[in-house]
């Protein structure tokens, strides 16, 4: 079963409740070692808390075109049929604007002369490891890149096995409700959505919802993170909407001050890893 | 005319409640513009009580779309596709709307001019009006792509009005991450205000977050937002950009009264006095130098 871990608002407890349930889950010998990825590779921070070794990493990006001078006519094709503006033919030269490629390959399938090829162009690197009984994969963008979403799309197709059976599978989304995170929540069976009861997380989660639910029909649950502050709206909303609220983790000091510095809540808090396991049962038995 | 986008790498970090504080106590010594370049999870409004005065579509890209009275099933479209976007459901095939980015790849390719490329309307972008000054800021649909593109929309208007109100600063919410609406928030600002919390994972983002501003020769400026939650963590973070020749411009401290001015719909500077107000206070002086 594959759970993506999302929120909408940023610094919720994502990372947090990802971690933690990969953690808990681990531990318990009923269920098969959790895969574990971080698709939030613009700022991957899972590896903070879980510390894996890392055993295998790729190179990833786009395939963009390369354009051979000894064919080319000129003809001005490929410009044409770029709905990017990521080639552009200027007198007897051919511009390629890698940044704004999308690798369809378009160009080089319509290229007359068969003078385009297509190359790498990395964007960032996947890599995968294990810590804990936990088989761990992160994607990384590289710094200045704009895309995040061939990162995530290759970081899935690696790890995630064609035909997910019963096997934990946790993915730890991006803030925001854009592509990278419907690309994180794609093929997922339920999308578990870390709030804060603030207007703030309000505001964001009823996004991440029109998203996870709205858009792509996937069962949703909520997370209620640092409950006690803020006010009621939260609540209002899922009841109003009929979505489950299957967690609440209180406002403390303690736990802020055991992420600040990287320690995972069921270490500083051990009773919390039944609580983990007891919220993955309860998605895995069906809540809708 | 000085522009200054809020940053932060990691989300979460307090962007917005800063610049909210900010655009609060800018208003008392110069005019403002503001524009909200956090476009799918736009929260500036919610504390800035704006009245929209103005209501655009944005249309962004194209969709393939395909007309299953021409289509011959030959599945064609589907090889081309690198993006998972065809449908095979039983040789009926369709285009998934969230998935197809646009290449129109498929529309060059299908024997049977079966597939059309159709405009979309991807967001909304607003102009408001707020007791600091106007806002711009926009509403990514869910889901979509572009965001990139409608911070580009919100801050060109932006910019225009502040440049034709001679306003003194444009300041700019920005959003998380680092990529394309990152490197759009950032384009043309005079300085980046990147807003860390003393975590693990916040010392981490920002230097990212750094690394990205440093590559579009945006100069930064460091706010440790919740500095008292791990004072070691706060002094290394300090002390990093030191290294790098980074001012850290405020420190403030951990308060729930930053939540409680959200709940109440205000910025913290005007909801109470106290620790947290002063410390705004105090940066925003350290701000203005900067800017002056």
């Amino acid at each position: 079963m594959i759970v993506t871990i999302a929120s909408g608002k940023g610094g919720t407890g994502k990372t947090t409740v990802a971690v933690n349930l990969g953690l808990s889950l681990a531990a318990e010998s009923k269920f098969t070692n959790p895969l574990f990825l971080d698709c939030d590779v613009e700022e991957p921070n899972a590896a903070l808390f879980l510390h894996p070794t890392i055993h295998e990493r790729r190179e990833v990006g786009l395939m963009v075109p390369k354009v051979d001078a000894a064919k080319c006519t000129y003809c001005g094709r490929c410009a044409e049929v770029c709905q990017y503006h990521a080639i552009a033919v200027v007198g007897e030269g051919v511009l390629v604007f890698p940044e704004l490629c999308h690798g369809c390959g378009s160009c080089s399938i319509n290229c007359p002369t068969g003078a385009i090829d297509e190359v790498l162009h990395v964007m960032g690197s996947i890599e995968r490891g294990q810590v804990n009984g936990i088989e761990f994969a992160q994607g990384t963008m590289n710094v200045g890149e704009p895309m995040a979403i061939p990162i995530i799309r290759q970081l899935k197709r690696w790890v995630i096995p064609p035909a997910p059976d019963d096997r934990p599978i946790i993915l730890d989304a991006p803030p925001g409700t854009a592509c990278p995170v419907v690309e994180s929540m794609r093929g997922a069976d339920f999308v578990l959505m870390v709030t804060e009861p603030t207007p703030f997380g309000l505001h964001d989660l009823r996004m991440a919802v029109d998203v996870a639910r709205g858009e792509l029909g996937l069962p949703v649950g909520v997370v209620v993170n640092r409950d006690g502050v803020g006010d009621k709206g939260v609540d209002e909303y899922c009841a109003a909407e009929d979505i489950p609220i299957l967690m609440r983790i209180p406002l403390d000091r303690r736990i802020a001050e055991a992420y600040s510095d990287g320690t995972p809540l069921v270490e500083v808090l051990p009773e919390y890893g039944k609580r983990f396991v007891e919220l993955w049962q309860r998605m895995a038995g069906g809540y809708r | 005319m000085k522009q200054m986008v809020i940053l932060s790498g990691k989300g979460g970090t307090g962007k917005t409640s800063i610049a909210a504080a900010l655009a609060h106590l800018a208003f008392q010594e110069l005019s403002l513009v503001l524009a909200d370049a956090d476009v799918d999870a736009a929260n500036l409004e919610l504390v800035l009580d704006p009245t929209k005065r103005e209501a655009h579509d944005f249309m962004s890209g194209q969709l393939a779309v395909i007309d299953p009275k021409k289509c011959t099933a030959c599945g064609i479209c589907a090889q081309v596709c690198r993006f998972d976007a065809v449908i095979d459901a039983d040789r009926v095939y369709r285009i998934d709307p969230l998935a197809c980015e646009g290449c129109a790849s498929c529309f060059y390719q299908c024997p049977d001019e079966a597939i059309r490329m159709e405009e979309q309307q991807s967001g909304m972008w607003f102009r408001s009006d707020t007791r600091f000054g106007p806002l711009f800021h926009a509403h990514l649909f869910a889901g979509q792509e572009n965001s990139g593109k409608l911070v580009t929309l919100v801050k060109q208007h932006a910019r225009v009005r502040a440049m034709n109100d001679g306003a003194g600063l444009l300041l700019v919410d920005g959003p998380p991450g680092i990529g394309c609406p990152v490197i759009s928030a950032c384009s043309g600002a005079d300085v980046a205000l990147h807003v860390v919390e003393p975590t693990i994972s916040g010392a981490h983002d920002l230097e990212r977050i750094m690394g990205t501003t440093d590559h579009f020769g945006v100069p930064s400026l460091v706010a440790i937002n919740k500095a008292d939650l791990n004072l070691a963590r706060s002094e290394a973070i300090a002390a990093f950009c030191a290294e790098r020749g980074v001012e850290v411009v405020g420190r403030i401290p951990y308060d729930t009264v930053v939540t409680e001015a959200m709940v109440h719909g205000l910025p913290v500077t005007e909801y109470v006095d106290g620790p947290v107000t002063e410390a705004l206070g105090k940066m925003w002086s350290r701000v203005k130098s900067w800017l002056d």
